[in-house]
């Protein structure tokens, strides 16, 4: 009987293994410096879980079977123990050897995780914008802004500035590397880096609202070529944003990819405490329609 | 909110709730009219106090919350079998998984363990009941009408759609317009201060009414839990409080607690919510901990191993579990050391964890294991609990985390621990206490259709979510595009939860199967216990033991059959035995806190006062009462015990 | 029971003579662990929003010295007459049992008076609980402070009353010390609201 659990418990993963999923598992599919630094302490943590796996299924099944109740044990009376210390301080100790020996890395990733994974190249700034329902890329420095897609150079640092319009939202790029939240009125910042040219999907991991499961964005990384020729065709092509353009696109609701050659941060920086001021947030009233509010909720100062 | 809106509209599936919602409730008024039982009803229940009553009554609305919450369970794994289903749509999946998880963890799992620890503890500890029976009942029924509050958001009003989590700045009136965060803040704050009651009085208890020479080391291993999770309620639980109050002031009177402008800070929500619900978890984790310890050592015919360790890790965990609220929300940015440090007090957790997965594990060892079905789902436990365990270890990585978090992995995880742990658990103390609450013990062949059924859909579910969430799909998606591979696995989660569905019928069908021609216990001992509640008869009388009893050892039945070859008393001992009376106000100002309640709701403030002042109606009668209880004479006392020895 | 435990329990003070009131006074300490829990949160939010003023005034341009300060006098005085209050029920004197809670409650329905005039003063101003994060945190956490001591006031009146209708007993003793530790507690979370409010607010 016990076997079935077995089977439910090892023999399916290896299943969706050997399936051909391994390509698709973004995860462990990593792509850059920042994915791959998580990816291999993933793998080490992997490692001591299937250990402790190991040890705790061997001892249930050898106890299971050795101690179950049978015909010719009716005699038996299982004798009263109290405790073993010496056992205790065995699996106290080496949970703590292995707590540590996940810690020290887990650490020094933490940390490793906050700067530019190389030195030599000088990072490339990319502000990021998350709205209802959709992300906003502002580039301060090229001065274009895209929605619902960003290209980034390959083999370049990319510090995305998050924040958010609205409710909370968590940028992330499983290829690329971990996720960090956008917030209102608030600056995050995480730092990717693709290895090479390649499409990665991106969306927001935080619930944000009813058509949250829409926020999807594609990331492009490009040559360093590719990825100037892109912005100066932009600059040169793109249509200008103004603030009423703006402020439809900030609309609660779907959009498709758009591309400007400037960026809203030229009057409005939502990062910024309070930047948008109690007075115009006139929402109190139940019956203002989305549109209503979005308006109110933008004008800023 | 228009007339118009009253009524939720516009959903076949609603409707089909409204209706049952209005046949239920004609059949049971039909019912109790028929049979003349309307008498029995308020006497035997609705104003009672006698803890076991209390802890069936806790356990009948946990078992149809559950119902509720597996339903909503079903209905999202069926919108997330194939990519761009069109069964529900966005706003309704949002709905369904709030509920569901709010429901799950505050209505189903709680209550399903504080019933068993209404029912339990007392007896373990034989005491004639809790330290304040009329507060149980006051808890018990604040828990009914909020949970009722929270429900029929489905038909009034419309449901909360921000996640149980109801993160700001979604949750408040910039974002959710409608009156489903009130229910979410009122009802929660209504069951909250009924658990908070619970907490206070099960600590009074367990610290003065144990019996002579139980000392704290001689205590059941459960009562021990409860005792620790008593301590986490009367911490964490103000914690919920001030949060769900600074909520509903947000939502209904425009404090700028959690909003946007004004130097409102949304993080402050997410770490009041976590302070509070990170303890939670354990709130619910521990007390499942020391049932399964009880059930293995009765199954395994031994002693509890290492109970001097298992009561430090319980104590130990109970302490981590406080400074760990951050891992919650590593990707918010709070800098590399404050989530290294949050990273190191988590997995702290498994440590004293582990130590108590190894004491199980010992305990069975040299034992005589019997697999019964109690035994199953304690068994089942620890294998379970040891992957959601790891797993979880593995989320408390903060570098890590990054890629795990608001994943289906995180989802993977919690489930687990919350299934395998608690609710494994839930099922293990129902099919071993079953017996004290009914007198009847729940036919074995079912139970085991249940638990395979069950547990192993539980992995076929659960289990691919891991590599879901590896494949980047994210919690709380209402559905996801084709081409992504994600289709297969999810194909299989709701194969596995389909699965458990049917284990949840048969338990269900079990219930009725055993009440009809279940066997009935005649000793009051069907397993062989080693503890003092099956010293009593099956189901005990109410005011449980005759004398109290005189515990010499940890397990004090079992030296007791050990020594005396049982639980005697002498006819001569017997003397008159004090009891609390029974009283309806728990109820009725438990009613007057739905009517305040439902006020708020609405912002219709003058019948939040009407509520209100009942309320104060009721304490100020309960100040000038004068009701001391009464007393069984002893008469009385031997006309019962030969009732219930013979086995009525 | 036994006899040795009668006599025992006739040496107690009179409100812990009996197991009821035993356990009631212990779960009330473990209640009011449950409020210092509450209390702190409350804290805590104040302390995390106190300088987020928004468009608002901030602490130290609004606070009135003066109310608060008689506040104050009124409620740590009110707490020395509750503990005189308990002195006497110890000596078995009714009158002045009652007196001096009478005298405490005055006391308490003074801290209130001048507590809502204070608060009048901010809305005049047009500091209200709407206004900025640090308001709401402002008044939620002094305002909770401020119910509590309202409904510690209706309380003692109801003890008052059965005081008088039935005399000094375990039980009413009982009550009389309960609401004592109630009214002692609330006079320490006001000592944490002056400084951490009050003075923080007028320092910064
Ligand atoms: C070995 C012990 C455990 C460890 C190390 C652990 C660790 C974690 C971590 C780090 C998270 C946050 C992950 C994220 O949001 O990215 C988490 C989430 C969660 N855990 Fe655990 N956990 C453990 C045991 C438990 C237990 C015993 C329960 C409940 C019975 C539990 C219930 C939950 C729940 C409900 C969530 C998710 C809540 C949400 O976001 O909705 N965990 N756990
Ligand atoms: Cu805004
Ligand atoms: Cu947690």
């Amino acid at each position: 009987m016990k076997r079935a659990r077995w089977r439910a418990v090892l023999v399916l993963p290896f299943l969706f293994l050997l399936g051909g999923c391994v390509e698709r598992t973004a995860v462990l599919n990593p792509q850059g410096p920042v994915a791959r630094m998580q990816y291999d302490l993933i793998m080490w943590s992997v490692g001591f879980m299937l250990f402790i796996i190991v040890v705790v299924f061997t001892l249930f099944a050898v106890f299971l079977i050795r101690y179950r109740e049978k015909p010719e044990n009716a005699g038996y009376e299982p004798p009263d123990e109290e405790g073993n210390t010496l056992l205790e301080v065995v699996w106290t100790a080496i949970p703590i050897l292995i707590v540590a020996a996940l810690a020290v890395p887990t650490v020094k990733a933490t940390f490793a995780l906050e700067k530019p994974p190389t030195e030599k190249v000088k990072p490339i700034t990319i502000h990021v914008t998350a709205a209802n329902w959709k992300w906003i890329f502002s580039y301060p420095e090229e001065n274009i802004e895209t929605v619902n897609y960003v290209h980034i150079p390959a083999g370049v640092p990319v510090k995305f500035k998050l924040t958010s319009v609205g409710p909370m939202n968590s940028f992330w790029v499983p290829e690329l590397g971990g996720q960090k939240y956008a917030m209102d009125g608030m600056e995050t910042e995480l730092i990717l880096q693709a290895d090479k040219p390649g499409s990665y999907m991106g969306r927001s991991a935080n619930f944000s609202g009813e058509k949250f499961a829409h926020m999807e964005f594609e990331v492009v990384a490009q040559t360093g070529t590719d990825f100037r020729k892109w912005v100066n065709e932009v600059k040169q092509t793109a249509p200008k944003l103004d603030e009423k353009k703006y402020t439809q696109i900030l609309k609660p609701g779907i959009v498709g990819r758009m591309t400007f050659s400037n960026t809203h941060l030229e009057w409005i920086d939502h990062a910024k405490q309070n930047s948008h001021h109690g007075n115009d947030h006139s929402m109190k009233n139940e019956n203002q329609s989305d549109e209503a509010m979005t308006e109110s909720h933008h004008h800023g100062e | 909110m228009k007339w118009s809106e009253f009524f939720v509209t516009g959903e076949p599936l609603i409707y089909a709730a409204d209706v049952a919602i209005v046949l239920t409730m004609v059949g049971i008024v039909f019912v109790l009219t028929y049979f003349k039982k309307w008498k029995w009803l308020w006497n035997e229940w609705l104003t009672t106090v006698d803890h076991k009553k209390i802890g069936v009554m806790y356990i009948i609305c946990a078992v149809l919350m559950l119902f509720r919450g597996g339903v909503d369970a079903l209905l999202m794994r069926a919108q997330l079998t194939a990519p761009n289903m069109k069964f529900l749509d966005a706003q309704h999946y949002n709905e369904i998984f709030t509920t569901h998880g709010t429901i799950m963890i505050l209505f189903m799992a709680m209550p399903f363990i504080i019933g068993l620890m209404n029912i339990v503890v007392p007896l373990q500890i034989g005491a004639r009941d809790v330290a304040f029976p009329y507060l149980n009942a006051l808890s018990f029924w604040l828990f009914f009408f909020g949970a009722l509050l929270f429900n029929i958001s489905f038909v009034i009003g419309g449901s909360p759609d921000a996640g149980w989590t109801a993160y700001f700045p979604l949750a408040g009136n910039e974002f959710s317009h409608g009156v489903g965060n009130n229910y979410y803040a009122v009802a929660l704050q209504i069951s909250g201060i009924g658990t908070l009651m619970t907490g206070i009085n099960f600590l009074v208890t367990i610290l003065k009414m144990r019996a002579p020479g139980m000392t704290l080391m001689r205590m059941p291993m459960f009562t021990w839990t409860i005792l620790i999770t008593c301590v986490l309620i009367i911490f964490a639980f103000p914690v919920l409080t001030v949060a769900l109050a600074l909520m509903t002031f947000d939502r209904l009177f425009d404090t700028q607690f959690f909003t946007m402008a004004n130097g409102g800070m949304s993080m402050l929500w997410a770490n009041l919510f976590w302070i509070w619900g990170h303890p939670e978890v354990y709130i619910v984790i521990l007390p499942a901990f020391g049932i399964f310890s009880e059930v293995v050592s009765t199954f395994a015919g031994k002693r509890l191993f290492g109970y001097k360790a298992m009561v430090g890790s319980i104590v130990g965990i109970a302490f981590l579990s406080f400074i760990v609220w951050v891992h919650h929300f590593f990707t918010m940015g709070a800098g590399p050391a404050v989530n290294s440090a949050f990273s190191i007090t988590t997995m702290a957790i498994a440590i004293p964890t582990g130590v108590k997965i190894f004491n199980w594990l010992f305990t069975l060892r040299k034992g005589k294991i019997r697999f019964t079905t109690a035994m199953l789902w304690s068994l089942a436990f620890i294998p379970n609990f040891v992957i959601g365990g790891v797993t979880g270890v593995m989320l408390a990585m903060a570098a890590a985390d990054y890629q795990y978090h608001n994943s289906y992995f995180l989802i993977a995880h919690f489930h687990y621990v919350l299934i395998a742990g608690t609710v494994f658990a839930c099922f293990a103390g129902l099919h071993y206490w079953y017996p004290k609450m009914f007198g009847h013990i729940l036919n074995e062949r079912l139970g085991k259709w249940t638990f395979w059924l069950f547990m192993i859909g539980f992995n076929i579910c659960f289990f691919p979510m891991y590599f879901l969430g590896l494949m980047g799909m994210t919690r709380r998606m209402y559905t996801y595009s084709d081409g992504l591979g994600w289709t297969p696995l999810n194909v299989v989660a709701t194969v596995g939860a389909v699965l458990m569905g049917i284990g949840f019928i048969v338990l269900c069908y079990n219930i009725y199967y055993s009440a009809r021609y279940g066997e009935r216990d005649m000793t009051g001992d069907p397993w062989n216990g080693r503890t003092l509640e099956w010293a009593t008869a099956s189901p005990p009388v109410h005011y449980n033991f005759p004398v109290t009893p005189v515990v010499e050892d940890l397990d004090a039945y079992w030296v007791m059959k050990k020594k005396y070859g049982g639980f005697h008393v002498k006819e001569e001992d017997l003397k008159p035995i004090h009891m609390p009376s029974n009283s309806g106000r728990p109820f009725w100002m438990s009613v007057a806190f739905f009517v305040a309640g439902f006020g708020l709701v609405f912002k219709w403030f003058a019948l939040a006062i009407v509520g209100a002042l009942f309320i104060v109606l009721g304490l100020i009668l309960r100040s000038f009462e004068d009701d001391d209880g009464y007393y069984i004479p002893v008469d009385e006392i031997k006309r019962m015990e030969r009732a219930a020895r013979k086995g009525a | 029971m036994g006899e040795a435990a009668h006599r025992y329990e006739e040496t107690l003070p009179l409100e812990y003579r009996t197991q009821e009131s035993r356990l009631n006074i212990l779960g009330f300490w473990i209640f009011l662990g449950a409020e210092v829990a509450l209390f702190a949160t409350l804290f805590a939010t104040y302390l995390v929003l106190f300088q987020r003023t928004g468009s608002g005034p901030t602490a130290g341009e609004l606070f009135e010295v003066k109310d608060v300060l008689i506040e104050t006098l009124l409620l740590l005085t009110s707490s020395f007459t509750c503990g005189l209050a308990i002195f006497e029920m110890r000596r078995g004197r009714m009158s002045g049992l009652i007196a001096w809670l009478l005298v405490t409650l005055l006391l308490g329905a003074g801290f209130i008076t001048f507590e809502i005039r204070e608060f009048i003063h901010y809305v005049h101003e047009g500091a209200t609980m709407q206004t900025s994060a640090f308001l709401s945190s402002f008044f939620v956490l002094v305002g909770t402070h401020g119910a509590h001591v309202s409904v510690g006031i209706g309380w003692m009146i109801l003890i008052i009353i059965q005081l008088l209708q039935r005399g000094l007993t375990a039980k009413t003793a009982r009550k009389v010390f309960i609401v004592s530790l109630y009214w002692h507690f609330l006079d320490v979370v006001w000592i944490f609201i002056f400084t951490l409010v009050y003075l923080l607010g007028m320092v910064i």
